[in-house]
């Protein structure tokens, strides 16, 4: 299935609204969903045999910066049987107060592979999944402060007497 | 955030019940293959659960990579996964080509001296595998047979780059070097001397009665699983899949260049056992001297060096590719690296960098195939699942 198939596809299915917008200008078209879908898209994505994206490459948390503060995660599925690519965005403002952190809903029910990139999300970038199982830090120590792939983030002085920084 | 929910990992350590014992291999264990550290709650000699913990040798590729130019990476990404340096800034490199537009420019000698150098690594990092497989198993002698065959590859990996290990050979547009003069000659010796070789551990280790008890029908990878888990290389060709993206996505000089794609096929026990992951990195090594056989053979011929040839001639001035994302993925010895661009089109330095790093994928399954299992043969899993932990946390 081509890039415009799937995006009727989604229309049909989810309704016009599922799709915030696209990127087509560069290498790899890109589709933008509304963050709340997320899930059920890639449900849909995996399981529908003329897509089959049974294969979740890599999931990344984004932050597009101190200006735009705005958060954001990439999926790049890729189908086997199919021998296609997919990206899939969602995004979402986030004033980066520390009392709450921005928050999509997981899909480490749709593949497991996201179980742990999720995690090292939440662990880099301070992203929170939604029914996420095991949402703990996974690279860095667990009492570590911070998250260190933020655009704004300062690295603590001292780690448990150890100078840092 | 949300406290009140346990999470898996609590709830798992909360319901071991007091005859069970939670017991932690690594991080300094001989056979877990670096820093990893798993937490087994076992219950005598039967293993009830694995959870592995990792990021003991996180080195923040992903914030480095952030400050530093695209040229400035390529050592770095070289670290990631030491075992095969070169078919990781091989990747690197194609990744920021294609975001240039310049992949198509590359001349064929380069292409097929990346491809050349990338094999040669291919074989060293599989002759680590199987050498400390057979010594996670108890056969010490394959071992040393292994790291006597990979010291030929380094000596000639380090002729033509400078160093053993980081080689930091392939640039963006083209090669630091070109090859030292005989080194396609050294090659074929290499090859003529290494064929046999591999005849003598297969007779030695993979059909030995002893290893073969020891690895047929344990930790079964059912496929599924394995592409639910994001398992891939070796690991996935096990399970009965063959899916190679030296294939999937033919590119280099991989499309012009016969080769056969291994995979498992249960012939010791079941589809996707250990023995099979075993045996599909003996059977990629052949292949991988079928391909290192006709690149030596073209390179001797009609992509001859010439006294003109410069393969720093392309070398970009600046490296500003425009605004994207951009995800590559290439087929390393562990399976399928990738890396996520994001450009913003004005600086030399990305906005964004993430690796994907198959051996993250591949250990992440380890707790879903080896319930019930005995400990003994946890350690048979380790090391079939070749991780590489420099890669794994980054």
């Amino acid at each position: 299935m081509k890039f415009p198939e799937i995006k009727d596809l989604l229309v049909n299915k989810f309704g016009a609204e599922v799709i915030e917008g696209e990127e087509t200008s560069g290498r790899q078209p890109a589709l933008i969903i509304k963050a709340d879908k997320i899930a059920d898209v890639c449900q849909e994505l995996r399981d529908n045999e003329n897509t089959w994206f049974d294969f979740l490459s890599c999931l990344s948390g984004i932050d597009y910066g101190i200006e735009e503060n705005m958060f954001g995660v990439v999926y790049n599925l890729a189908s086997i049987p199919h021998k296609t690519q997919l990206t899939l965005k969602v995004r979402k403002y986030h004033d980066r107060n520390a009392s709450t952190l921005p928050s999509f809903p997981t899909v480490s029910n749709v593949w497991k592979t996201a179980d742990w990139h999720e995690r090292e999300a939440y662990d880099l970038l301070g992203l929170h999944f939604e029914g996420h199982p095991d949402l703990r830090r996974i690279l860095l120590p667990d009492d570590w402060e911070g998250y260190p792939l933020r655009k704004d983030y300062k690295v603590q002085e001292y780690y448990h007497g150890i100078k840092v920084s | 955030m949300n406290n009140s929910t346990p999470t898996r990992y609590e709830q798992l350590i909360a319901g071991a019940r007091s005859t069970e014992m939670i017991l932690n291999i690594g991080p300094q264990h001989p056979s877990t293959h670096g820093v990893l550290r798993l937490e087994v709650i076992t219950d005598g000699e039967i293993v009830k659960e694995v959870i592995p913990h990792v990021g003991y040798l996180h080195r923040c590729f992903e914030k480095h990579a952030e400050n530093l130019t695209y040229q400035q990476t390529i050592p770095f990404t070289d670290r990631m996964d030491y075992l095969a340096s070169m078919n990781n800034s091989h990747a690197w490199v194609m990744g920021v080509e294609r975001m240039l537009g310049i992949d198509k420019d590359i001349p064929k000698r380069i292409e097929y001296i990346r491809v050349l150098v990338c094999e040669l690594n291919r074989i060293g990092s599989h002759l680590i595998a199987l050498g400390t497989y057979g010594i996670d198993i108890g056969a010490f002698t394959p071992f040393l047979w292994c790291f006597r065959d990979r010291e030929h590859i380094m000596n000639m990996l380090e002729w033509a780059s400078g160093s053993r290990l980081l080689y930091n050979y392939i640039w963006v547009g083209g090669l630091f070097y070109d090859l030292p003069v005989g080194f396609e000659e050294r090659c074929s010796e290499f090859v003529d001397y290494f064929k046999p070789k591999m005849k003598e551990l297969n007779e030695l280790l993979t059909e030995n009665q002893i290893f073969i008890s020891r690895t047929a029908n344990v930790g079964v990878l059912p496929l599924d699983v394995a592409i639910s888990y994001g398992c891939s290389g070796p690991m996935l060709r096990a399970s009965g899949l063959k899916w190679d993206l030296r294939r999937v996505d033919e590119y280099s000089a991989y499309p012009e260049l016969e080769f056969d794609i291994p995979s498992g096929k249960g012939e010791m026990g079941t589809i996707g056992d250990c023995w099979d992951r075993f045996k599909v990195r003996i059977d990629e090594i052949e292949q991988s001297l079928r391909i290192i056989e006709q690149c030596l053979d073209r390179l001797k011929k009609d992509l001859k060096r010439t006294p003109d040839f410069d393969p720093r001639a392309r070398l970009p001035k600046k490296i500003t590719p425009k605004a994207q994302d951009f995800y590559l993925r290439a087929e390393s010895p562990r399976g399928e690296l990738g890396y996520y661009f994001i450009t913003d089109g004005k600086t030399e330095i990305p906005k964004r960098v993430k690796a994907r790093a198959p051996s993250f994928h591949n250990i992440s399954v380890i707790s879903e195939i080896s319930r019930g299992i005995l400990i003994a043969d946890l350690i048979a899993i380790i090391g079939s699942i070749d991780i590489v932990l420099g890669e794994l946390d980054r």
